[in-house]
């Protein structure tokens, strides 16, 4: 892996354990969010599904097929979440959004997404941004529905 | 190489001398477009700087001059695909319009509810989509030919479903997804034979292989320009005069008419019944210089030489333990190689390669029912063409290398 530095730019060792982990991956049964998203560049399909009690996000779990990227984005957006009330997770989704398509600076992220800074490769390959965002967008409907 | 002299042609492609991210450009995407040789170039900037003018409309020089060359490429492709008259080939936006061109003017017309539509499970989606539309709105029946496990068409079913009598048999001659070759001459036949008319998708064809659409016997066959060394923005679709006569126009408006009144209008003769409006005269002139290149190298020399470079893809692939999908059978294969490592996603396989310099296209190839029906999300694909030689192979190799270093994938020797 050594000398393969532009690889490693873009996948970071901490994303490539994040893809390999599967201590989020799954379904929350029976779940308060449920949503599906779709990558419509490659048709990947995420299901967030998630616990809520008083007011906080207890459990998150996502499954579904998908690239390194995506995979590790959503990993690390589960474990960010959890635990966080649903404003928080709010904000945090729209601060990671900031970072990838604002191309937002990684020193001003929330301390709760310290790990995503490891995503910052994936700018420099605008296709890819869409697999890093699929988790969060995906959740972010199941707000919205959730609201509504 | 032997006779076919890819360096020479190579040279004639100004974009194969770029750098991507700091390596030569290794282009294997050529399914999805080709790239130009400067002669198709230069034609588009000649035709700007010297002839513009829109046709079929003016009497003065510029718009004679523009006429002429628009319909020469007309009467060149009738030659290339030998088409009976060139009149019978219309030329549209691409394939995909092409296609609905035939959902439209013709299946509207002649389909009524309850009748079938014969497709098969290889398509690309624009020859699903637009008969699923038109199964909503008319309630036609749409009817699918399996695919076997390794790629190519379940033929016993095939027949099965014929002897229902579909109205329309449309299907693909080559699959851009996996680069089956079908026995396109046997099922025109076996269409024919059930009193079907018959659609044949050449996309992957006419750049590749030979076709004379005379002894073909199809009634309708589409293809782009794109995909064979020309301009974007040409779609062709041939169909058989009787049909095209018996059709009413596609879209309404200028060029198509004969004569107009507020109450009632006639219709032009074809082509340009279907061609409405300003059509893309400039790209069509562009498409002529790109036949007669094709032409001057020849399909046969053509499809040896990226046959050859897609079977050394192949082994190179299998020598890893890849995952190579398509038929076994080197006879039904085409330049087009579909792959996965096992283990990894095709979008992180296509970034990794195109850090290499090469371009491979990642997905599903806008064949989604396939992709599903062969348990895979998608695939990387690697397709080849005239231009391509050794050194694209090599940097393939390389790509393949890197990836599996990087990622430390261990694959099971042999697994196919």
């Amino acid at each position: 892996m050594e000398g393969d530095a532009e690889l490693q730019d873009l996948y970071r060792e901490v994303l490539l354990d994040y893809f390999r982990s599967t201590t989020r991956k799954g379904k929350v049964d029976p779940a308060d969010l449920r949503a599906h998203g779709i990558n419509p560049v490659c048709g990947d399909e995420l299901e967030i599904t998630a616990e809520l009690k008083d007011g906080k996000v207890a459990k998150l779990r996502y499954a579904g097929h998908g690239c390194v990227i995506s995979q590790a984005s959503a990993a690390m957006m589960a474990e960010a979440l959890e635990g966080t009330d649903i404003p928080k997770a709010k904000s945090l989704v729209a601060a990671f959004k900031k970072l990838m398509l604002e191309n937002g600076d990684v020193a001003g992220l929330p301390p709760e997404l310290e790990q995503l800074a490891s995503l910052e490769g994936v700018r420099k390959f605008p296709l890819r941004v869409k697999c890093a965002t699929l988790g969060w967008n995906t959740v972010m409907q199941g707000f919205e529905v959730k609201k509504s | 190489m032997s006779r076919f002299d890819a360096a020479k042609y190579r040279a004639d492609f100004p974009i194969l001398k770029r750098l991507v991210r700091g390596k030569p450009l290794a282009y294997l995407d050529n399914a999805a477009t080709t790239q130009k040789p400067r002669v198709v170039i230069q034609s588009l900037v000649d035709f700007y700087e010297k002839h513009n003018a829109n046709v079929h409309r003016g009497v003065h020089t510029l718009s004679e001059e523009s006429t002429n060359m628009a319909e020469l490429t007309r009467t060149k492709l009738a030659a290339f695909v030998g088409a009976p008259k060139p009149q019978t080939l219309i030329f549209t936006r691409n394939a995909t319009e092409s296609l609905n061109l035939i959902a439209h003017a013709w299946a509207r017309k002649f389909l009524k509810a309850g009748d079938i539509v014969l497709s098969t499970e290889m398509e690309h989606h624009s020859n699903i989509v637009p008969w699923q539309l038109l199964a909503a709105e008319r309630g036609i029946k749409l009817e699918f030919v399996p695919v076997n496990l390794d790629g190519t068409l379940n033929m016993e079913k095939a027949k099965e479903l014929l002897a229902k009598g579909p109205k329309l048999f449309t299907f693909t001659a080559l699959s851009n997804a996996i680069g089956t070759v079908n026995p396109v001459l046997e099922l025109i036949k076996m269409g024919k034979a059930a009193g079907a008319v018959v659609s044949v998708d050449a996309c992957q064809w006419a750049p590749h292989k030979p076709m004379d659409l005379k002894t073909w016997g199809a009634d309708f066959v589409s293809f782009s320009a794109h995909k064979m060394l020309g301009p974007t923005g040409i779609g062709v679709l041939w169909g058989r005069e009787e049909l095209l006569e018996a059709m009413d126009p596609f879209l309404g408006g200028g060029d198509m008419i004969s004569r107009v009144t507020l109450e009632k209008s006639t219709w032009n003769e074809l082509p340009y019944k279907f061609e409405a409006g300003t059509p893309n005269f400039a790209d069509q002139v562009a498409f002529g210089p790109a036949l007669d290149y094709l032409s001057a190298v020849g399909l046969d020399n053509i499809a040896k030489h990226e046959n050859a470079l897609a079977d050394k893809t192949r082994a190179i692939l299998e020598a890893e333990g890849m995952t190579v999908l398509g038929p076994t059978d080197p006879a039904k294969r085409s330049g087009v190689v579909s792959f996965n490592v096992p283990g990894l996603h095709p979008h992180d396989v296509g970034t990794a390669f195109d850090l290499e310099g090469v371009a491979v296209r990642v997905g599903h190839h806008c064949c989604q029912p396939l992709m599903h029906l062969l348990q895979c999300g998608g695939t990387a694909r690697a397709s080849f063409y005239l231009y391509n030689d050794e050194s694209d192979v090599e940097a393939f190799g390389r790509a393949l290398k890197r990836t599996l270093e990087f990622f430390k994938v261990k694959p099971k020797a042999g697994v196919r």
